[in-house]
């Protein structure tokens, strides 16, 4: 963590294609990885944004951040739009109407465009088979609005649709896991990231840019304002939630899973926990059954990993 | 001119859409477009047009699929019909203040509920304030004409707006007519290739689809506004074109013996033909009567229709959808709100006929043309009815 300055500055790229001067709130977790996402796509990529912070912090006319081509529709369709993109390009290279090359089409949301209300529309790209990389920025509630609770917020968080009361203690539900939905799918490439971890990012984004047809990156985004914490934590929390198992780093290549950062043993959830004010009238019971349930789903990912290279061994 | 076959309108309008060599097409099956969508397929499936077909999962993604394949610079086509259309809602509008000149053709059919696969014009009509330029076909011919002419006033650099063409679900969609199929060479002619003003491209990136504060929001609707009412002039210049290319002349406002007529009848879409006839019939037995309808629809071309009912001492206008607790008929309303201020004020009767489906024969406009009769002769009648409700109005509400 202490060389965070040390290495990342100086081994990615020095070019941003996301620039400075956009609106985002101090410490923002979201906005670090999308800069670091643009960082690995490079300049031949065209972006189909969702309606959310991300999309009001980097365009509010006459000003725009985006030094690649970018386009905002609606909340719910970023995925079709950034498909029709890619088939719109396919269709006029193929017929010689603009040149052959290789460009990365990128549709973007945040965990309520991606796992609520544009679910169906992800579905469709990825179910189509285009060749895409769908990227979900997921802070854990609808941040843009004011901090309302998604199917992504984790269970006790407490938002202002989910807030903790004498009667409640905040989402009484456990987070949709998104990377498994899609890995359902059966896409190429599913990945898991997290900016606190900026190489094995770096690289995924990577990946999925070159692989051929769909590809999903579900990103980490620490949301100081909304999770009542500290800015400058924004890159401490990430490495807490990923030493905890809370969210894992792996990826889904062809059906293969495996783990690209293994945590020896699992810190205590606490520790994540503790910094946020969303989290702050969870009683130790509930942190307990909240630790029991990540060992469980971290275990349970573990025996994929397992299973599936296995299997894949088997083949060879 | 070619020669003319029987042939199903949606499969001519497919035919029509592939004569444009669309590069896109983004749809979702509802009845009564299938046949569309499904005959596209099959050309693209035996490679008789180059393209690619995204099958989406709705009508949302559909014009979704669509902003991103215009604004990827591909000419893009789609199609669809009621709930599908009311689904895409609100897409239309960014579609149109994107400045994407998307064609969608659309088999007007009734809206639910109760669920209705047949034709009326409710879809469209509730539609009116998105931004598309907006068309209507009486017949097949002109539907598949329509489709190509949309392509070319669309992608006007004068105009660069999507547009809508509509055409009757069923009573045009399934019907099979005598189509003069259009000839690819000559659309090529009449349609070269489409070249985008602006694009995402890698090269030149630009961002489209930011965010409109308060202080400029307004100035963007004036500029919307300014587009569709400037694409006027190009329609018609696209009109004359096809006309002098292809022999088949449109116009925005269509008359059909109005010359001397007293009272004219005020229709859209595929009754219009049912309608000539019973003009035909009244003539004959000496009742001075025409017919009017709107061709363009938006803009509206308010000027032209003017000039088509001068001399009408009132108007039977055959609406095919209602604003419930609102004005009447949206067609009746638009006339009656242009013709408030001019002078003489004449009565403009309407009439609510052909909801999900129903026939509109002779009987409807008798009926249509007593209504009009009766106010010339001073009687009372209720502001708008429902003329078709079986066992009378329901005049006490």
């Amino acid at each position: 963590m202490e060389k965070y300055n040390v290495y990342a500055a100086r081994l990615l790229p020095k070019v941003d294609y996301l620039g400075s001067g956009h609106r985002a709130c101090q410490g923002c977790g979201e906005v670090l990885a999308m800069r670091l996402v643009h960082k690995a796509l490079g300049k031949n990529t065209i972006v189909a944004s969702a309606t959310g912070c991300m999309e009001i912090i980097s365009s509010p006319y006459p000003e725009s951040a985006w030094k690649v081509p970018w386009i905002h529709v609606a909340f719910e369709n970023s995925a079709a739009v950034a498909s029709g993109i890619e088939a719109g390009y396919k269709a006029l290279m193929r017929k010689g109407k603009y040149p052959k090359r290789k460009i990365n089409f990128v549709g973007y949301g945040g965990d309520g465009a991606t796992a609520d209300i544009g679910l169906q529309w992800l579905s469709g790209a990825m179910e189509r088979g285009h060749d895409m990389v769908y990227v979900c920025y997921d802070n854990e509630a609808y941040m843009n609005t004011g901090i309302q609770r998604s199917s992504a917020t984790p269970l006790g968080a407490s938002t202002t649709t989910s807030p903790a009361g004498k009667a409640s203690t905040g989402q009484q539900t456990w987070k949709k896991n998104m990377p498994e939905i899609i890995a359902a799918h059966n896409v190429p490439y599913v990945a898991t990231v997290n900016p606190s971890y900026p190489f094995d990012m770096f690289q995924k984004v990577q990946k999925a840019a070159a692989t051929p047809g769909p590809a999903y990156v579900h990103v980490y985004s620490s949301c100081p304002t909304g999770w009542r914490m500290r800015p400058e934590l924004a890159v401490q929390i990430g490495r807490l939630a990923t030493e905890t198992g809370i969210f894992p780093l792996y990826e889904v290549e062809n059906g293969v899973y495996r783990m690209t950062h293994e945590e020896g043993d699992l810190r205590p959830v606490r520790d994540y926990l503790k910094p946020q004010g969303r989290f702050r009238h969870l009683t130790d019971d509930l942190i307990d059954s909240i630790q029991a349930r990540i060992r469980q789903d971290y275990r349970k990912l573990q025996l994929k990993v397992r299973m599936s290279q296995e299997e894949r061994d088997g083949d060879e | 001119m070619g020669e003319r076959k029987g042939v199903e309108v949606s499969i001519a309008i497919a035919e029509a859409a592939a004569a444009c060599d669309v590069d896109c097409i983004a749809a979702y099956p509802i009845t009564p477009q299938t046949h569309v969508v499904e005959h596209l397929s099959e050309i693209v499936a035996e490679g008789e047009l180059d393209a690619e077909f995204i099958p989406v999962e709705s009508e949302h993604a559909a014009m979704s699929a669509c902003c991103g394949t215009a604004a990827a610079g591909a000419r893009t086509f789609t199609a669809t019909a009621s709930q599908g259309l009311a689904l895409m809602h609100e897409v239309l509008f960014i579609a149109s203040s994107l400045r994407l000149p998307i064609v969608m053709v659309v088999a007007n059919r009734a809206l639910s509920a109760p669920i209705n696969i047949w034709n009326d014009h409710s879809d469209v009509m509730t539609e009116r304030d998105v931004g598309w330029v907006q068309i209507f076909a009486e017949n097949g011919q002109e539907a598949a004409d329509l489709v190509v002419q949309a392509h070319k006033i669309g992608e006007d650099k004068r105009v660069l707006l999507p547009v809508m063409v509509h055409f009757d679900g069923f009573i045009l969609s399934h019907v099979i007519e005598p189509i003069e199929m259009l000839d690819r060479d000559e659309v090529k002619k009449f349609l070269p290739d489409y070249e985008p003003q602006q694009r995402l491209d890698v090269d030149n990136p630009i961002t489209m689809g930011p965010v409109g504060m308060p202080t400029v929001y307004t100035e963007s609707k004036m500029a919307a506004e300014a587009a569709i009412r400037r694409s006027y002039g190009p329609i018609l210049e696209t009109f004359d074109e096809f006309g002098k290319q292809f022999g088949r002349q449109y116009k925005p406002v269509e008359t059909y013996k109005t010359e001397d007529a007293e009272v004219m009848l005020i229709t859209m879409g595929g009754i219009s033909e049912t309608a000539m006839s019973w003009v035909d019939e009244r003539r004959a037995a000496g009742e001075k009567v025409g017919l009017v309808r709107f061709r363009l629809w938006r803009p509206l071309p308010i000027e032209e229709f003017k000039k088509a009912i001068k001399g009408a001492k009132a108007l039977a206008v055959i609406d095919r959808h209602f604003s419930p607790g609102g004005p009447g008929g949206p067609v009746a309303q638009e006339i009656k709100y242009n013709l408030y201020e001019d002078e003489p004020r004449i009565p403009i009767v309407e009439c609510v006929a052909g909801l999900g489906g129903r026939d509109v024969d002779f009987n409807d406009f008798d009926k249509a043309l007593g209504k009009a009769k009766a106010v010339l002769n001073g009687e009372q009648v209720p502001p708008f009815e429902l003329i078709q409700v079986r066992g009378g109005h329901h005049g006490e509400i």
